[in-house]
């Protein structure tokens, strides 16, 4: 198969767990996403790559409604992401509704944003106890279990400081996964890392979509996105250049922008 | 240089020398202990010499009932005025805050205006409220109460310095909110938890670690500051010595009596300041630094294990 733009890859007849349609996204007069359309289909793993400043990590803030944005429309799940249609006008939703369309979607970022104050149990429980108010019990159960599965189950007690980075953003992607998410986002888990904690991460990150779970991930490892992905999308410049099966754009890209960028990174 | 590659094995074993290490002599240190020992003790002849001190009218009202109810309404008035302080003060921080101008506007003009007219003009300001408004009904029909009685002096006191240290306050909790890292509130975003619940649970304990030191510092300002309510005949602990050295004459000694009372307290207060702020240090460091009281139990552990070891560890 080419590796040619806006080809869908998996054609089914589901809804897709995400389908962006014409995405714009304006920083004062620089424009940062210049329709972006992209449909991903529920249990595939798409990575986003391509240069800093290309657009790829707002683009997956915008897929969650963590950015709103300035034009075209979102919909994850079947459900429009951050505002209301009402004949030809969207309106926007109150916090409370876009409180609650997140709460299908794990985010885990850069800088892995655990709550310093909580120790790594709570920071599993707090979302799960206060958003879904879901029982004590039933909730720290799921956060031990999921713990154990990142393997950090000894860790339960310890606070986010007395854990390395690597540990950290495994707490991180528990804590998302904690929340029963039907789609996960992945913002650079790995960049703030130092080089050899980053395998345990993706370690974990692999073994996730290798249960099935739906992920958006923008990240800059080639080889990562190479084996885990099952599509690959090049952007640059607030565009989709390029996007294909994983192993095709990564071995045997066709635009000359992806050349010039995986032959600077590889 | 050598280019080879050497492994921890290869390294030869460090031969050990047998130098002494003499420690560096200080004697501007010596010099300048010295010094200040002198005029303490200077100081202390002279505090202890001269009869007009009165250290014997000291004791004799150091323990006096009109002094220590004094002290009682010292302390309530910290802490009452304080509660009201920090309510207002987390409220006008979110109002400084909110996205909407003109309730952004509002909390700045409060703001202003405590801060720029001195607390004691808005405390004779509202002891004197009934002369600018005899009768306050609150805007409801039927309801009249006569300022006169409703404005009672303590009631002033509690006004003026919790609604000015409210605008004291929303700028440190306001300080303490911006210095919680924006990360957190788009990890508690992404994760469905609302505003007011990241304010509660995300926000406002990350940022106790820097409200708590200064309103500790405002805490121990705020106990002292209420000597000023003496001005409006309220029997605080300074107001209580006065009332008693108008009737003696012995206004030196009273002084005295207020003034150690008042260290007293502020340092009872420092103490659980100390106490509070490593409490709120939690999730900031990775290991809290010793108290105290630790330290000097650490000293002695270490010192009978010295001891028990034969001066050798």
């Amino acid at each position: 198969m080419s590796a040619t733009a806006s080809q869908p890859l998996l054609s089914q007849s589901a809804t897709p767990m995400v389908r962006a349609d014409g995405i714009e996204k304006n920083y004062g007069k620089l424009q940062v996403l210049n329709g972006i359309d992209l449909e991903v289909q529920a249990g595939e793993v798409v990575c986003l790559i391509g240069p800093s400043g290309s657009g790829k990590s707002t683009f997956l803030r915008c897929i969650n409604h963590l950015e709103g944005i300035d034009g075209g429309r979102m919909w994850v799940d079947g459900k429009v992401m951050g505002y209301d249609i009402k004949g030809t006008r969207l309106h926007e939703q109150k916090d409370s509704e876009v409180c609650r369309n997140r709460t299908g979607i794990g985010m885990v970022f850069q800088h892995f944003n655990l709550f310093p104050h909580m120790s790594v149990l709570e920071n599993l429980m707090e979302a799960p106890r206060l958003v879904l108010k879901q029982k004590r019990s039933i909730v720290r159960e799921r956060a031990l279990k999921l713990l154990d599965a990142v393997g950090l189950a000894d860790k339960a007690d310890a606070f986010p400081r007395q854990l390395s980075g690597g540990q950290q953003q495994r707490v991180a992607i528990a804590r998302a996964l904690c929340m029963e998410p039907k789609l996960m986002l992945f913002d650079e888990p790995t960049s703030a890392l130092d080089p050899e904690l980053v395998g345990e991460v993706l370690k974990v990150i692999k073994d996730l979509a290798q249960s099935g779970m739906t992920m958006v991930v923008v990240t800059h490892e080639m080889n990562f996105a190479r084996d885990v992905a099952d599509r690959v999308v090049f952007m640059a410049d607030g565009v989709i250049v390029e996007q294909g099966p994983a192993r095709d754009v990564i071995t045997n890209p066709q635009h000359p922008r992806t050349k010039a960028f995986l032959a600077s990174v590889l | 240089m050598s280019t080879q590659i050497t492994v921890a094995d290869e390294v030869p074993a460090r031969t050990r020398d047998h130098y002494t290490i003499v420690k560096a002599k200080h004697p501007g240190r010596w010099a300048s202990a010295v010094l200040i020992l002198a005029v303490f003790a200077v100081l202390l002849q002279s505090v202890f010499t001269n009869p007009r001190f009165g250290w014997g009218t000291v004791g004799k009202y150091l323990r006096d009932v009109s002094i220590i109810n004094g002290i009682g309404v010292t302390l309530m008035l910290t802490v009452v005025c304080m509660a009201i302080g920090v309510v207002i003060g987390v409220v006008l921080a979110v109002m400084r805050l909110s996205l909407n101008p003109v309730v952004r506007t509002a909390a700045f003009g409060y703001v202003n205006f405590f801060r720029g007219t001195p607390v004691l003009v808005q405390l004779l300001f509202w002891y004197n409220l009934a002369a600018l408004y005899p009768l306050i009904s609150f805007g409801i029909p039927g309801v009249a109460l006569n300022a006169n009685q409703l404005i009672t002096p303590i009631f002033a006191a509690i006004l003026g310095l919790g609604l000015n240290q409210g605008a004291y306050m929303s700028e440190i909790v306001r300080a303490g909110i911006l210095s919680v890292d924006n990360g957190q509130l788009e990890a508690a975003g992404a994760l469905g938890i609302n505003r007011l619940h990241t304010l509660r649970r995300i926000i406002l304990p990350q940022a106790m670690r820097v409200i708590i030191p200064p309103t500790g510092n405002e805490t121990i300002g705020m106990l002292k500051t209420t000597a000023l309510v003496s001005v409006i005949s309220v029997p605080e602990l300074l107001y209580s010595s006065q009332i008693i050295y108008a009737r003696t004459f012995q206004t030196i000694p009273l002084l005295i009596v207020a003034s150690l009372w008042y260290i007293v307290v502020t340092s009872v207060l420092s103490v659980g300041q100390y106490y509070l702020e490593r409490r709120y240090a939690k999730g900031g460091q990775r290991n809290l630094p010793l108290t105290p009281l630790q330290r000097i139990t650490l000293f002695f552990n270490t010192h009978d294990r010295l001891a028990r070891k034969g001066g050798k560890l």
